[in-house]
């Protein structure tokens, strides 16, 4: 049976992680070199809960989809652009000054206040998605605070799967140790679902879906509110990349599982 | 939607069940093709001109009405700030279109502030020199003290005017197109769609004047298998069909190539002259004494026949490359390690070494020049950029050209939707072509045709061909017919390997034909260049210049770009430059001899189009360079 659903999603925009990323401290804090003329991805982690959104409601007729992300104008621009061709959603800008470590709370106080104000939004059987981490810091905040101003108590971090139940409630499967899940299962909306990577292939570019989200992203933009963040007031003791280790080898012909145990052998020498 | 049967390319990869797959088709009022330099002057003075007059009708759609002129532009890289090459311009096209310029604004990008040509000797004993050059070598080794000569390197006291770029600018192409293609998003007026190859142009017929008419362009089917039939997931590409097509493609860019193939070249005109541009972008040390904005042109070294750049960036980033050219006739001519052994000289290696790459990347240079320019025009395209001929060999120069023929068509355009008249080959001639034309670029480029008449006979007749043209404004120079690029790559015999005795040269090349060593590689090796001293910092392995550098991407889903017309013939090959030039090591020969290519490692150089010594087909060599998604991702190209 399908359910009308309203499905708002929260993604960051984020410097392509394949670029070279390289910190520095500012006059703000930390960030990266150049930061600002990296070229910009959504967040990946939040772009899975994208796509496991847009493929509920392809599945759900009467469903709606809102893409909230806060970014520099120019920036979120750049973006929809290739986003924009892989699903399709009306897209809900703030505009606003990123880089470095951003406020969570200030930021989640912004994103909050953005869809509160959705027009045609009824809170109760609203499923907000994000990423339930961002590919910058990591932290994994945002998106429960955001739920919190919200009044959205029923959260859930790491998921992989939901399953919409005939009555209304729906299952979730949510990572934890050891490589498993955690059967919850939820009675209803509203509900906060951070997603992990969830189980669908990135969706390819599709320039028809990317037309026909132009016609409302560009408006959208060009209305798009200004907001300062605020400072969180956070000494960084330190700031580094993750450590990277990298060993290249060439080899022909080899057969996937020996791959695979290779890397394994590889990974536990650690 | 609707079902499209429209006749495209002939060689356009189209599955087995192309008449029967409905396509879904889209009305704009132009469509754009591939997003560079030359695209970016075009939308810029367009866009500049809509800007200024918002209500002027012409900027009205026709295929919309209602709407405001559609305008698209389809680029196949994952992101418009992919595009590879360290460029040293003039830049006074680019400085019109923006008078308050700040070069502080756009990343990498410097004012030239000093040049410098070097002559670079072999301090290795290991690349084969004409006997001409040995003798100068001989002397300058002998006269060094008196000469200047340092760090085997003999800075020419004296350069022509036509080689320097006093008053312009050094630039990455990656920042400066997405600093560009910013701009243009924020007018929200046009859309520049990345990750969206085009695989062909919509031509309205097979017969008549319809067979050379273009009506649109065919984005690349999705959901397909590598050889192009579809799977499940499959998308079958849009077809966009404009008035106009402009095609900003480059020098291999598929939609050219298609135009290329149905026209014919103009009588007289021919593609004969390529190089491979290969380049790094490094990190200086700390300590570095290199001043952003210098600029060194070599020769000489790491083959007589390669020359080679370095420009300084700010913040302590050099972009370091050579040109490996298809007059260098050797079939085992290669790109990658040659530039290793480049940045080793020491003329270079003084400043470069304890560097760190960042970037890494290759593309193809048509270096024809005028002698290479296709049909500009015909009804409902219009082309532009290196694609179009338009590069200077003279001055070595291409993207200010490129900018230069964007705001010319432009303007042209303007001219025509103002005057309600329709996008015929008679119409664009009359206005783009015209003021190509009346021009500057194409005044130098006249200059320039036969500049590189010479360098078939070696790099000294070559530059003195080149010094003639330059210093008499084309008036003399050097004739010669240029063979095709096929016909330049020496037939390989291992009895007629310079520096290597017969007998070796016949086992490395067995044991490249049962998949060990690389033929190229090994001979190197043999000739006494020496084996590389991997730091994994600076001097890393190809694999690792497309992981660390290039950062070479490829989505799924797509077939494969480059497709060997008979692998047969590929098997027999005796030369398989194709697999030496390969920037990407995408181009493998297997133990049984076969050819195999992997797209995950294409950087789309296009090299392989220019590298088949062979033609079984006419003119068509047996390799097919198509339309592919993916490839370079990194921004500081």
């Amino acid at each position: 049976m399908a359910h009308a659903l309203q499905i708002v999603v929260c993604a960051g925009i984020v410097p392509d992680p394949l670029q070279t990323l390289e910190p520095v401290t500012g006059t703000t804090g930390p960030g990266l070199k150049n930061e600002m003329v990296l070229p910009a991805v959504l967040d990946p982690w939040a772009a899975c809960a994208l796509y496991e959104a847009a493929q509920l409601v392809a599945k759900n007729p009467g469903s709606k989809l809102w893409l909230v992300s806060l970014g520099p104008k120019a920036k979120l621009q750049q973006v929809m652009m290739t986003v924009g061709q892989k699903a399709v959603f009306e897209l809900v800008p703030v505009d606003a000054p990123i880089g470095g470590f951003p406020d969570a709370h200030s930021t989640a106080a912004a994103l909050a206040e953005a869809i509160a104000v959705l027009p045609g939004l009824d809170r109760e059987r609203l499923l907000l998605f994000g990423g339930w981490e961002s590919a910058t810091r990591g932290a994994g905040v945002t998106l429960q605070l955001v739920g919190e101003r919200l009044g959205i108590t029923d959260q859930f971090q790491g998921v992989d799967q939901i399953t919409l139940g005939e009555d209304g409630s729906f299952e979730v499967l949510e990572r934890v140790e050891g490589g498993r899940h955690q059967v919850s299962v939820c009675v209803g909306t509203p509900a906060v679902l951070g997603w992990a990577t969830g189980s669908l292939a990135e969706p390819r570019n599709n320039p028809q879906t990317g037309m026909a989200n132009m016609r409302g992203i560009m408006p959208a933009l060009q209305k798009a509110k200004r907001v300062e963040l605020e400072a969180n007031g956070l000494r960084y003791v330190s700031v580094g990349m993750p450590k990277q280790q990298r060993e290249t080898r060439i080899e022909k012909n080899m057969a996937a599982d020996e791959i695979a145990r290779a890397l394994v052998e590889w990974i536990g020498a650690e | 939607m609707s079902g499209s049967a429209m006749a495209t390319d002939a060689t356009a990869p189209v599955s087995s069940a192309a008449t029967v797959i409905d396509r879904a088709t889209m009305e704009v009022d132009i469509a754009c093709v591939g997003f560079g330099p030359a695209m970016g002057g075009f939308l810029t003075t367009l866009t500049r001109e809509w800007t200024e007059h918002p209500d002027d009708p012409a900027f009205a759609s026709t295929v919309a009405p209602g709407m405001p002129l559609q305008v698209l532009c389809y680029e196949r890289a994952d992101d418009i700030s992919t595009g590879v090459s360290g460029i040293v311009t003039s830049a006074r096209a680019i400085r019109s279109s923006f008078p308050y310029l700040n070069p502080a604004d756009i990343p990498m990008a410097t004012p030239v502030a000093e040049e410098r040509v070097l002559y670079l000797l072999d301090p290795i004993g290991a690349s084969r020199r004409s006997l001409t050059l040995r003798v100068g070598d001989v002397l300058l080794r002998g006269l060094g003290g008196l000469l200047g000569v340092k760090d085997s390197a003999f800075e020419l006291p004296w350069t022509p005017g036509f080689l320097h770029k006093r008053g312009g600018l050094l630039l990455s192409m990656g920042q400066f197109n997405q600093w560009v293609g910013s701009q243009l998003m924020a007018t929200g007026l046009v859309q520049i769609w990345p990750g969206t190859p085009v695989s062909a142009p919509i031509f309205a017929g097979n017969t008549g004047k319809d067979c050379y008419s273009v009506k649109g362009i065919r984005l690349s089917d999705q959901g397909v298998d590598r050889a192009g039939t579809p799977l499940d997931g499959f998308m079958a590409g849009m077809d966009v069909h404009a008035p106009l097509t402009v095609v900003g493609d480059g020098p291999v860019g598929a939609v050219g190539q298609a135009l290329d193939r149905r026209l014919g070249m103009p009588p007289g005109q021919a593609q004969n002259e390529w190089a491979l541009g290969m380049k790094m972008v490094i990190e200086l040390p700390e300590n570095t004494s290199l001043k952003p904005g210098t600029v060194w042109h070599t020769f000489g070294y790491p083959e007589p026949e390669i020359f080679g750049f370095l420009y300084v960036h700010p913040d302590r980033l050099v972009s370091v490359g050579i040109f490996v050219p298809s007059w260098l006739g050797d079939s085992q001519r290669t790109a990658y390690r040659y530039l290793q052994h480049y940045i080793q000289h020491p003329a270079l290696w003084r400043y470069l070494k304890d560097g760190t790459l960042r970037s890494w990347g290759a593309k193809s240079l048509q270096e024809s020049g005028k002698h290479g320019e296709p049909f500009l025009t015909g009804d409902g395209f219009a082309r532009i950029g290196e694609g179009s001929g338009s590069t200077n060999m003279l001055t070595n120069s291409g993207v200010d050209e490129a900018w230069t023929t964007g705001m010319q068509l432009a303007d042209a355009v303007v001219e025509l939707l103002r005057a309600e008249k329709p996008f015929t080959q008679q119409n664009l001639a009359a206005t783009y072509e015209a003021r190509r034309r009346a021009s500057a670029i194409e005044r130098e480029a006249e200059e320039a045709k036969n500049a590189r008449n010479g360098f078939h006979g070696g790099l000294v007749h070559g530059m003195i061909g080149m010094a003639l043209a330059g210093l008499t404004h084309g008036k003399l120079s050097l004739g010669g017919t240029i063979p095709t690029a096929q016909q330049q790559i020496h037939p390989f015999s291992s009895r007629k390997v310079s520096g290597v005795k017969a007998q070796e040269a016949e086992l490395l090349a067995e044991d490249a034909r049962v998949g060990g060593r690389p033929l190229h590689d090994a001979l190197m090796s043999a000739r006494g260049w020496p084996e590389i001293e991997l730091d994994g910092r600076l001097l890393v392995t190809q694999q690792d210049a497309l992981l660390l550098g290039g950062k070479v991407q490829a989505m799924p889903g797509f077939a494969d770009h480059v497709v060997f017309r008979d692998p047969n013939l590929c098997a027999q090959c005796a030369e398989k430059t194709c697999v030496a030039m390969c920037s990407g090591q995408a181009i493998t020969q297997g133990a049984d001899g076969a050819i195999a290519f992997e797209r995950e490692k294409c950087v789309h150089c296009g090299a392989c189009l220019w590298n088949c010594a062979h033609t079984p087909f006419g003119e068509h060599t047996n390799i097919d360079f198509r339309a592919g998604a993916g490839g370079l991702h990194s921004a500081e190209n």
